[in-house]
């Protein structure tokens, strides 16, 4: 096994000297990986989400990993990441499209199990008719999951994501999972520059019995969990058990805001937040959005931007208050449904501000000319 | 477990509930007690809400009692009857979802190999035939192939029982069941073969007329499950509730279908686990 040494997470996301590699998301999702101090990953293929897999492979070949191998079906990988979280290691696994929703009902189990597993979601489309392209609409599946969601913009951001996911799904408070998304093709397939700590150093080891839930292991108590089990039974204490359970897990993502907050900088970031017209969008499409407000500034015409890191928690407050004075929101957003600008609409005052497009979906590339235009549209108004 | 667990603190101890009370001066942790001990020690199972004459229900309690080690058993089940009686085994356990459970045994057996690598700590997955044999069949399978060190039990009523008597693949051909109006159309799957040629070292099919034997099968498919491989164990356990006959007569239908060979007992054993077995049952006391 390779010699790495164990840091505290601070110095690993801030202090450490960074190299910068020219690499692709997918060989980010391996250098985190690396660094993560990851005792068991378990990969199924689905594309674009097959070679970072592939390559976690290759670093439990080196030692990196304790235990790997390949499931038979997202819903399986789902639930072995389940049964090894329940016996007290950390996992890492990644899906996308199909496979997310192959596994789909293993999520909402993870959180409430309480399980601080980390996922990658690598998004497409989800058929029919047939599509591996790039689109984000799974992600709408999963925003009632119960787990924490971030949305990574390129491959730095995928890299710092996983890392500090471990960190923030695995606090006591929280001790639920982390969906780490970025958009399929734009950011595993394509090479960026990606700062990147040492391979010598590797995060903290988790805590089994930091667990808010006993670990299945019969070395911590309880071994009774009850006498007279509420599960299935139709009487207002099985319903209140299970109502005020659903609770404490809702209440597990508002109690990762602080870490999120002090992992990833806050729930968004902002540039130029004082304009009339903003544009709000996570992943790839903040790329394109950032092209089109240095587009419309060519012309004279301010534009502010939102990027959101955080899909879950949602950032209501912050988004409600940045918001206050725009005369309108735009919404690029690389799926059919617009669930982005619905969870937008549930926030502000005045909802008619919001801009639900422009929208591309089945594979389609945004051109930056759609949002300038609509930049333009509302900055005349 | 590494370090006595289960103890009271003594101002506490007059409030406790009862049956942890017997539990913990009474217990069958570490003790190595067996089916032949039954009566004589608190059992890992309290009361279960499990209809009057279920066979599955005596089959978990003889499941319970015949365990090697049970202070370091996991259990894995899935849904169905079992999953109202496992909470209420003195045993942590895990219900996932429906049919999902020989994939998470894998992750759990992993892990658990992972942290305490000079220690055994079995998992035994217990589930329905409809979870094992239909909606759980590839993850079972996969689990064979893949060489888990993981036993798997199926408790075969051979219908679901718990949402109210559909027919499984595990119901006989012809039977007349809910989703089988005319009755069932093709044979009952016969897992202990398919068993056998996906990689299970130990495979057998017991009922709980004969509770050693039926002990015997346990303990066998725990121990070839910790050093040779995936080990399968069918439990025929009828059910009153659905297939309509007295809570009394459940142990004279196991044993008319032992008897006319529509329930054949049978057991398979590789080479390998048959050495593994031989040096093991030397002087084994319940062997």
């Amino acid at each position: 096994m390779p010699e790495q040494k164990v840091v505290a997470p601070e110095f690993m996301f801030t202090e450490a000297a960074r190299e910068e590699q020219f690499i692709t998301g997918s060989e980010a999702v391996r250098e985190a990986v690396r660094r993560a101090n990851v005792d068991m990953a378990v990969s199924y293929p689905i594309t674009p989400q097959s070679e970072s897999m592939h390559l976690v492979g290759d670093i439990w070949a080196e030692g990196y990993i304790k235990d790997y191998y390949r499931g038979e079906n997202e819903f399986a990988v789902m639930s072995a990441v389940a049964g090894a979280a329940m016996g007290g290691v950390r996992v890492f696994t990644a899906t996308g499209g199909p496979g997310t929703m192959r596994a789909l009902e293993m999520f909402p189990t993870w959180v409430g199990a309480r399980l601080p597993i980390v996922c990658a979601f690598f998004t497409r489309g989800i058929n029919s008719p047939l599509t591996i392209q790039p689109d984000t609409i799974e992600m709408a599946h999963l925003l009632d999951t119960g787990m924490i969601m971030l949305h990574a913009e390129d491959a730095q951001d995928l890299y710092d994501m996983i890392l500090k996911a471990f960190i923030i799904a695995e606090q006591t408070e929280v001790h639920i999972p982390v969906g780490v998304f970025a958009d399929g093709f734009f950011v595993t397939h394509t090479r960026d520059k990606v700062r990147v700590a040492p391979a010598d150093i590797k995060l903290p080891p988790y805590k089994p019995y930091s667990a808010p839930v006993p670990v299945m292991d019969m070395e911590n108590v309880p071994f009774r969990q009850m006498r007279d089990p509420f599960v299935m039974k139709s009487n207002y204490v099985s319903y209140a058990a299970h109502a005020s359970w659903q609770q404490e897990v809702l209440a597990a993502a508002e109690r990762a805001r602080p870490f999120i907050r002090q992992y990833l900088g806050g729930l968004i970031e902002v540039e130029n937040e004082q304009a009339d017209v903003l544009v709000l969008a996570g992943g790839t499409a903040v790329c394109q959005s950032r092209e089109a407000i240095a587009m419309a500034r060519e012309e004279g015409i301010e534009a502010g931007l939102i990027k959101i890191k955080s899909l879950r928690p949602f950032p209501g407050e912050e988004l409600r208050a940045l918001t206050a004075k725009a005369k309108a929101v735009i919404v690029p957003e690389f799926n059919r449904v617009g669930w982005l600008s619905r969870e937008l609409r549930n926030v502000v005052q005045n909802p008619d501000r919001v801009v639900a497009g422009p929208r591309v979906f089945g594979g389609m590339t945004m051109p930056p000319d759609l949002i300038l235009s609509e930049i333009r549209r509302y900055a005349r108004e | 477990m590494s370090k006595p667990m289960l103890k009271m603190t003594t101002a506490f101890a007059d409030v406790m509930p009862a049956e942890y009370v017997e539990l913990v001066q009474n217990g069958p942790f570490g003790k190595g007690y067996g089916v032949a001990d039954l009566g004589s020690f608190k059992e890992l199972i309290e009361e279960h809400p499990l209809c009057a004459g279920c066979g599955l229900a005596l089959a978990v309690r003889l499941i319970m009692a015949s365990l090697p080690t049970p202070e370091d058993t996991v259990v894995v089940g899935s849904t169905g009857c079992s999953s109202l009686a496992f909470p209420q085994i003195a045993l942590q356990n895990i219900h996932s979802l429906f049919g999902n459970q020989n994939a998470v045994a894998s992750g759990l057996k992993r892990a658990l190999k992972l942290r305490f690598p000079d220690k055994h700590k079995d998992v035994l997955v217990v589930a329905g035939d409809g979870a094992t044999a239909d909606i759980g069949l590839d993850m079972v399978m996969h689990s064979w192939f893949r060489g888990e060190k993981l036993a798997t039990i199926m408790l075969d009523n051979e219908a679901y029982a718990n949402t109210g008597g559909q027919e499984s693949g595990m119901s006989p051909e012809g039977c007349v069941l809910n989703m089988a109006p005319t009755g069932k159309k093709f044979k009952k799957i016969a897992l202990p073969e398919i068993a056998r040629e996906s990689g299970c070292a130990y495979v057998a099919s017991v009922t709980p007329v004969q509770p050693r034997k039926l002990e015997k099968a346990v303990r066998r498919a725990i121990l070839v499950a910790r050093e040779v491989g995936p080990t399968y164990v069918q439990i025929f356990v009828p059910c009153p509730t659905n297939f309509k006959f007295k809570p009394q007569e459940t142990l004279a239908k196991a044993k008319q279908k032992e008897k006319d060979q529509t329930y054949p007992l049978r057991e398979f054993i590789t080479p390998e686990a048959q050495a593994y077995l031989a040096a093991l049952e030397g002087g084994g006391k319940h062997d």
